[in-house]
């Protein structure tokens, strides 16, 4: 990697690092909201079985949590990134 | 051997092991080997504790009554898991930084260290707790009961209340052992944590072993088990919207604010790498928990007799079938649950009781005298331990009241509400900094009172607490304050109607209080270091001290913390601001370090006010009120700067000031030292003088006086002699001139040859020393050092005016150094002093013992020279030197052979 | 039988020296080793002369001196005043707490028995 290129991919990933924190604030309004749907349901006859909503919501479950593992996982990656630029930079201003 | 028998046997075994885990993990924690315990894994199984035996048993029982709306009890908890970015990761944060003990610490802390809202907020979760813990009592007995019922050979069923009282206190002994071990509510509690972890794998192993049985044994696959599902009552999917958003919101609140969730979450958190893994293992957890609770429930309700209690399906499911073995592992799942919950629990419950009520209390009655000389440590430890004895047995208590009717999931929700009233107060001080005291106390006292009044006392049933009339009719016949109909909101579900109310109320109470009430400083303070967690770059100080306190403060935190750890954080503390020894100066940053880390042991509230005990006087400075004041990060960061710029400068004035009081006083001794030098010189000559004359000029004196007057003479010039060799020692010393001849040997032998020496014990002068301690092998000069030991020992016995004078040598090894402390009873050396004892012929006072003064400063060139140290430790009983030996002869100083 | 001597001074030795010779002069000596309580021991003994170290344990010369002057009973008792330091400073601190004479250890014989039998005479 250039030096002339550092500083715009670090800024990419500080890009993305807040984003990839904006979503992970949304997952849980999402999994809320998404939960909520099976009371909508109730009043179609056709689709108002308990089986279906267990099979919805243990569904919707494994999916949030792979979503959240996701998201852990990148951030975590991105925070020791920009620690280690944070260093890099701090040591170079001090010689 | 019967089956009832054989679960007693099992049941023993299990406790056994748990204790076993527990030890184990504690003694891997002390050796060091403790790393894989604080892993992330560990933490998500801790976090476990939310599945108690409500869950094991009583999700079955809820499925069975009202289908798939069990879900939302672990929905609520995944929600707050997968957003940990947004709360817990702060709530976390807060938590370490502010060395939170408990959730009463934290909202006492946020809101200026409130102790009345501490107690609030204790009270409630004492009240809410409670009732919780004796339904895992009654768990445990009725699993029990459901065991001796089918066994046919037991001729007598077993006491159900003899079996709680065993439970409860055995789960007392185990709280006390493990989680009392350390003050510090801060340390991680090893041993329970693990034994915890161990419990929750057992819990989702039966659970899961159970579900397997049932899906795979009992219905013969997947598929048929979702036909049976669909053919059962619970086909339908019958869910009320409101109970169903209700209790998932319910849930996650009371998953922040239970005081035993909060105790795994916050207090015992490491790491935001433990949240990271959690996010998604936790709710992992919390889905393979719920994932056969249907099926279980309709198999249940398809094969079992139809009264059986659905709550113990999990466990009569396989009883039925005659899976012993399954039944007891689901026995033991349950029993899991049960004690986790409990134990977590009784640790949170008494930490919060201990440091916020009898300590409190404690240092009212006592005051200033018990916090530099009491024995707080031991109180606390006390009290934390009687905390949890009376705590399991208010749950025994409550449990033996209630007679175990109720269903299980009722109490379950009811202590949900009841903590739930927090959650106002805890997330408005972490987001808003205008939440004030006043807001927080209205909010949580409003919300506490509907709770009661609503959902709490009518859940012992018509009549028990509240008359009928007040049910049908409201108090004093206004209808509109009937406790499940409030302000008119008839035919509600109880619980959601009595959690709309008082959350509603407690918001309104919150937001409203805060916008009237004013703060005071320290809640700003605190209100802006909690808001700010992330992008605080210092914290303003809260106090401001002199010199003369360190010692007092050292003397307080020995006591508290225990002797080593806060002489550790002093010299430290010291170091850091370049002071040598143990006294740092009371700078604010300092102060507001030491008072984080006492309210690891005692509470941010107690710390507090025991700091300012000492200290004293306004515990807010005018500046900090100016740096609250503005509210612009750069505003704050410019006056911390300028702060920092006038500590910095105060600070080198004071030892400015310090460095010149040093030397105005060595000058004043080197003056003296003329004086002195001649007063000792000329004291045995008088002597030699008037005797050698009467010799001389006496022709007439008895064979007798002759030999008794030549042996003053010659005493006389020993004395001369040995004060010159004094002299020239301290100088050759002091030039660097001296060879060490190194030799080794045993601290003991050098030690009793110094006793020896300086004149043994006896004559009301009584020594003091722990031989096994001694067993140290020095390879150094030895003469050298027996000399500074012979030194301090014949000091201690000149100087030491306690009667009978008690000098204790304590030896110990300090990483790759050698420690010894000679530590006195007598009143030791006044702190004015401290700067010149080791100077040549300082003494302390007027006192006239034999020696010219210079045995201290020697020993000071004598301890530099072996690579050493000597210095007098303050905040002991009576007069204490310290000396420091490396052990390694290698790092002799290469200057001591030049 | 002679006239009585007091002899405050803390050094053993320096005590037995002074009694020896004052005993064989004539002298009825007695002796007190502490500072603090050296003006009971005075007022005990009603000596008709009085030799008194500057350092002693408890309470400096200088303070005993100052509370014999303040007694009535023993304002004109001489006073011998004996001293290990020896600079001017102390001479004139001497004087001016009232001492009759003075003298700077090591001291000759001679020169105290000369010193004591003035003192007698005056």
């Amino acid at each position: 990697m250039s030096p002339e290129r550092g500083p715009l991919f670090l800024a990419r990933r500080s890009y993305r690092r807040r984003r990839l924190a904006d979503a992970a604030r949304v997952l849980p309004i999402l999994g809320a909201i998404l939960f909520c749907l099976p009371l909508v349901w109730k009043g179609t006859a056709a689709a108002g079985g308990t089986v279906q909503a267990m099979i919805y919501v243990f569904g919707l479950w494994t999916v949030l949590i792979l979503a959240s593992a996701i998201l852990s996982r990148h951030l975590r990656l991105d925070e020791s990134e920009r620690e280690n630029w944070h260093s890099a930079r701090t040591g170079a201003d001090g010689e | 051997m019967t089956v009832l028998n054989l679960l007693i046997l099992v049941c023993l075994s299990y406790v056994v092991l748990l204790f076993g885990v527990a030890f184990a993990a504690d003694r891997a924690a002390l050796a060091g080997r403790a790393s894989w315990l604080r892993s992330s894994v560990v933490y998500t199984l801790s976090l476990s504790i939310y599945c108690t035996a409500w869950t094991f048993y009583g999700a079955v029982g809820f499925a069975a009554r009202s289908g798939l709306e069990f879900v939302t009890i672990y929905l609520g908890p995944t929600l707050v898991m997968i957003g940990w970015w947004w709360t817990l990761r702060r709530l976390v944060r807060v938590g370490r930084s502010q060395r939170i003990t408990s959730i009463a610490d934290l909202i006492s802390s946020r809101y200026g260290k409130s102790n009345l809202l501490a107690v609030l907020v204790t009270v409630l979760a004492v009240v809410a707790t409670t009732p919780y813990i004796a339904l895992q009592l009654q768990s445990v007995t009725l699993s029990f009961a459901a065991f001796a019922e089918t066994d046919p050979t037991a001729t007598t069923l077993p006491d159900m209340q003899s079996t709680a009282l065993w439970v409860a206190a055995g789960l007392a002994l185990f709280t006390i052992l493990f989680g009392t071990r350390n003050l510090d509510a801060n340390e991680r509690h090893h041993g329970v944590v693990m034994a915890i972890a161990m419990e929750a794998v057992v819990k989702l192993f039966a659970l899961l072993a159970v579900g397997v049985f049932v899906v795979w044994g009992l219905s013969g696959g997947i598929g048929p088990t979702l036909e049976r599902i669909e053919a059962s009552a619970l086909a339908r999917f019958e869910v009320s919207g409101g109970r169903w958003i209700g209790l998932t919101m319910l849930s996650a609140m009371a998953f922040l604010t239970l005081p035993r969730m909060f105790q795994v979450l916050v207090v015992e958190n490491e790491a935001d790498e433990h949240l990271r893994t959690a996010a998604w293992a936790f709710p992992s957890y919390l889905m393979l928990m719920s994932l056969f609770v249907v099926p279980i429930a309709v198999v249940g309700l398809d094969m079992l007799p139809a009264g059986a209690n659905p709550d113990l399906f999990v466990l009569t499911l396989p009883l039925m079938e005659g899976r012993d073995g399954l039944a007891i592992l689901s026995f033991l799942g349950g029993f899991s649950s049960a004690t986790s919950m409990v134990i977590v629990a009784a640790i949170a419950l008494s930490t919060m009781v201990s440091n916020h009520v009898v300590m409190p209390l404690w240092l009212h009655y006592s005051g200033m005298a018990a916090v530099v000389s009491g024995d707080v440590r031991n109180v606390a430890l006390m009290t934390r331990r009687l905390s949890i004895a009376g705590v399991l047995f208010l749950g025994y208590v409550y449990f033996r009241v209630s007679g175990g009717g109720t269903a299980l999931a009722a109490i379950g929700l009811i202590a949900f509400v009841g903590v739930a009233q927090f959650l106002p107060a805890l997330m408005g001080g972490l987001f808003w900094r205008g939440a004030t005291r006043t807001g927080a106390l209205a909010g949580v006292l409003l919300g506490a009172a509907i709770w009661l009044y609503s959902l709490f006392l009518p859940s012992f049933g018509a009549s028990a607490l509240l008359p009928q009339a007040v049910l049908d009719q409201g108090p004093w016949g206004l209808g509109w304050l009937r406790p499940q109909a409030l302000f008119g909101a008839e035919g509600m579900d109880p619980v959601i109607h009595a959690l709309m109310w008082s959350l509603l109320l407690n918001v309104a109470a919150f937001i409203l209080g805060s916008l009237l009430s004013f703060p005071q400083p320290l809640e700003r303070l605190q209100g802006a270091q909690f808001v700010n967690a992330f992008d605080q770059p210092g914290a303003p100080g809260g106090w401001s001290g002199g010199m003369a306190q360190s010692e007092d403060l050292l003397t307080m935190a020995q006591r508290i913390m225990g002797a080593r750890e806060a002489q550790a954080l002093f010299a430290d503390a010291a170091r850091r601001q370049g002071v040598a020894g143990y006294l740092p100066e009371p700078s604010p940053d300092f102060l507001q370090e030491l008072e984080r880390a006492l309210a690891g042991s005692v509470g941010a509230a107690t710390a507090h006010a025991m700091i300012g005990q000492i200290v004293g006087g306004a515990a807010v400075s005018v500046e900090d009120l100016m740096a609250v004041a503005d509210e612009t990060a750069q505003i704050m960061e410019y006056s911390i700067q300028l702060e920092a710029q006038s500590q910095e400068l105060a600070r080198t004035a004071r030892q400015l000031r310090q460095a010149n009081e040093t030397l105005t006083q060595i000058s004043v001794q080197k003056d003296a030292f003329l004086s002195q030098i001649s007063h000792e010189l000329r004291t045995p000559m008088t002597s030699i003088r008037a005797f050698s004359e009467i010799l001389r000029d006496n022709q007439d004196l008895t064979p007798e006086e002759q030999s008794k007057y030549a042996s003053i003479i010659h005493d006389e010039t020993v004395r001369l002699t040995r004060l010159l060799d004094d002299l020239l020692d301290l100088s050759v010393l002091e030039n660097g001139q001296v060879d060490l001849n190194i030799q080794t040997g045993t601290l003991e032998a050098l030690l009793d040859r110094s006793v020896r020496a300086a004149g043994g014990d006896g004559d009301g002068f009584r020594i003091r020393r722990v031989r096994a301690d001694e067993q140290v092998e020095l390879t150094t000069d030895l003469d050298r050092l027996a000399q500074v030991f012979i030194n301090l020992i014949s000091n201690a016995r000149k100087y030491c005016d306690a009667k009978p004078a008690i000098l204790e040598i304590r030896a110990r090894l300090a990483e790759d150094r050698l420690v010894v402390d000679f530590v006195d009873n007598g009143s030791g050396i006044p702190t004015d002093k401290h700067a010149v004892i080791f100077e040549k012929f300082s003494r302390i006072g007027q006192t006239r013992a034999s020696g010219a003064g210079l045995g201290l400063a020697i020993c000071r060139e004598i301890m530099e020279r072996l690579g050493g140290d000597i210095a007098y430790l303050p905040g002991q009983k009576g007069g204490a030197f310290r000396v420091t030996l490396p052990l390694d002869a290698g790092r002799l100083p290469a200057r001591g052979a030049a | 039988m002679g006239k009585k001597v007091l002899v405050i001074e803390d050094e053993p030795n320096i005590i037995e020296a002074i009694s020896f010779l004052l005993s064989r002069d004539g002298w009825e000596v007695t002796t007190h080793a502490k500072g603090h309580d050296a003006m009971e021991a005075v007022r005990q003994r009603q000596p008709d002369l009085i030799i008194l170290d500057v350092m002693l344990p408890g309470k400096s010369g200088y303070d005993i001196l100052a509370e014999i002057r303040e007694d009535a009973a023993f304002a004109g008792t001489p006073v011998l005043m004996l001293t290990a330091r020896g600079q001017t400073r102390d001479r004139e601190q001497a004087e001016r707490a009232g001492a009759d004479h003075y003298m700077t250890k090591p001291f000759s014989n001679a020169d105290m028995l000369a010193a004591v039998r003035a003192l007698a005479r005056a």
